[in-house]
């Protein structure tokens, strides 16, 4: 096949544009380097709205930076350096003027090992809240609180013992607790990495369940190294390969008939 | 050849579902030709024993039911492996079916044994040997993934057709002329038919092969050429 790899590049960035609906967030030629690893070369991707996108890939691929750029946690570290673009509904994220915490708020994330606040329940997902005054009363900061709960499905199991620490939690729970703090902001975007690596069978299961329920209110991008569980939460998924788009498209396509054989040698468990 | 697992008893599952499938294919290729061959020599011992051959490939098919079962659960196979695991599935099963086919050939060696329609059934051997082929070809396509010899097949299927029409008519006509040879000349078309069934089968299995091997499902502009079913007494008696 002689396609042009700088189109086919573009093409697999936009596999995720449905038609007419544009996507909610665009990254386009990320370079990321942390002081001499160039981690991330000239990654394009286009993250649909309301939809759940999987990254997959080896490990040291450069996943959770491609994750970190959405909402420039990467800046966390030292020595970081990242150029090209990358947009929230069309908003360029690295704009001077760009208020970090803000966007922060917009696009959260859930990290690998559940890390509560050593804090009550209540006062976890009253955090982020309280911080960005969303709440103009003890009321609605408990409504707030109790809708967050709710959604991450962990209200019944925790209305009784609210001011419980968070870390008293299972593991699953926990982790049910820190996706509630994180939509308790009210995000458009949530990140996850691998937010299922450290839970068994039932408490994965249940934070799927949840993730396939948030997609109706949250765009999701999540990192896992489980081709199973990109299948079963995802719409789209992106192959990442030595800090490059490998491929991206359909989950459905991805795992029936990739296209690349660096891709297929991946999901299929060979040696590449 | 593909990359190796990294599991080695993931290969050794797939290679294994592989000769499994080729060993159904051969004993179903056999199984008809001899049929066949039993049919024409009037060999009613070996018709019997072959169908008894019938139920060694009942038994091979059940063993790929449950390796390839045993895949899907351990290994949770994606992609190319996702696919091929499928396509034996469903080859299996096809060849378990020409398998019927061709011990229903053997059993009318019997009702033939005493009638003397040589003639008509000089052709049959003919046929079972297409048909036979376009297995062979279909197993060929998938051990080695080879989506062009898998689509070739296809063609092939239209040569039998050409040569079932044409008994058809042949035997409608011998039927019309000698009233007392319906009998046989029902078996001999049933017969034909018969392995006119496999060749689509064979088709069907190398269409399965087609999308094992591409991920793309073959277009189904086939080129039917079974037209007996349209065939009137009208036309045969003007033939
Ligand atoms: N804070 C950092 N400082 C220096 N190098 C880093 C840092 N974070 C990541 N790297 C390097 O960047 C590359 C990509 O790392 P990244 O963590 O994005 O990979 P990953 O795909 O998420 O891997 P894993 O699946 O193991 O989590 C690796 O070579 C890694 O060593
Ligand atoms: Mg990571």
């Amino acid at each position: 096949m002689n396609v042009d790899p700088s189109n086919a590049l573009m093409r697999d960035a936009e596999a995720a544009s449905a038609e007419g609906i544009p996507p909610k967030m665009v990254a386009r030629s990320v370079n990321v380097h942390y002081g001499a690893t160039h981690a991330l070369k000239d990654v394009s991707l286009d993250i649909q709205g309301y939809e759940v996108t999987a990254l997959i890939g080896p490990s040291g691929c450069g996943k959770s930076t491609v994750l970190r750029c959405f909402n420039r946690m990467n800046e966390m570290f030292e020595n970081t350096q990242t150029s090209g673009q990358v947009t929230i509904d069309g908003m360029d994220i690295y704009a001077r003027d760009i208020d970090v915490v803000a966007l922060r708020a917009r696009v959260g994330m859930v990290f690998q090992r559940p890390n509560p606040f050593p804090k009550s329940i209540f006062d976890n997902i009253a955090y982020g809240p309280r911080i960005h005054g969303l709440a103009e009363t003890k009321e609605d900061l408990e409504q707030i609180v109790e809708a967050s709960l709710q959604r991450a499905g962990l209200w019944d199991e925790v209305k009784d013992r609210l001011k419980q620490s968070g870390t008293a939690l299972s593991d699953g729970q926990q982790q049910r607790l820190c996706i509630a703090r994180a939509i308790a902001v009210q995000p458009e975007v949530i990140l996850m990495d691998e937010p299922c690596s450290a839970l068994d069978p039932i408490a994965t299961g249940k934070i799927e369940e949840l993730i396939e329920e948030l997609r109706t209110g949250f765009t999701i991008v999540i990192v896992t190294h489980s081709m199973q569980q990109a299948a079963r939460v995802s719409q789209r998924t992106a192959f990442i390969s030595r800090g490059e788009l490998g491929e991206y498209g359909p989950t459905v396509e991805m795992f029936t008939k990739p296209r690349h054989e660096r891709t297929k040698d991946y999901i299929m468990g060979r040696y590449g | 050849m593909l990359p190796k697992h990294n599991l080695k008893a993931y290969d050794a599952e797939l290679t294994e579902l592989r000769a499994l499938i080729s060993q159904m294919g051969g004993m179903a290729q056999s199984l008809l030709e001899d049929a066949v061959a039993a049919l024409l020599s009037r060999d009613s011992a070996r018709a019997q024993s072959l169908i008894s051959d019938d139920e060694a490939i009942d038994a091979l098919e059940i063993e790929v039911e449950r390796l390839a079962v045993q895949t899907i659960a351990l290994r949770a196979p994606m992609a190319d492996d996702l696919r091929e695991i499928i396509c034996a599935l469903k080859i299996s099963s096809i060849l378990e079916r020409i398998g019927d086919y061709a011990k229903n050939i053997a059993k009318r060696t019997t009702a033939l044994s005493d009638d003397d329609i040589s003639d008509h059934i000089s052709i049959l051997p003919e046929m079972a040997r297409l048909a036979s082929g376009m297995i062979q070809a279909t197993l060929d396509a998938f051990v080695e993934r080879d989506a062009e010899k898998a689509a070739d097949v296809r063609d092939r299927d239209i040569r039998i057709d050409t040569i079932y029409n044409t008994l058809f008519r042949d035997m409608l006509s011998h039927m019309t002329e000698n009233p007392d040879a319906i009998t046989p000349s029902t078996h001999v078309l049933f017969i034909a038919k018969n392995i006119e069934r496999i060749g689509d089968h064979a088709t069907n299995a190398a269409e399965m092969v087609y999308y094992s091997a591409t991920g793309n499902i073959l277009e189904t502009d086939r080129r039917k050429n079974d037209s007996t079913s349209y065939t009137t007494r009208d036309e045969i008696d003007q033939n």
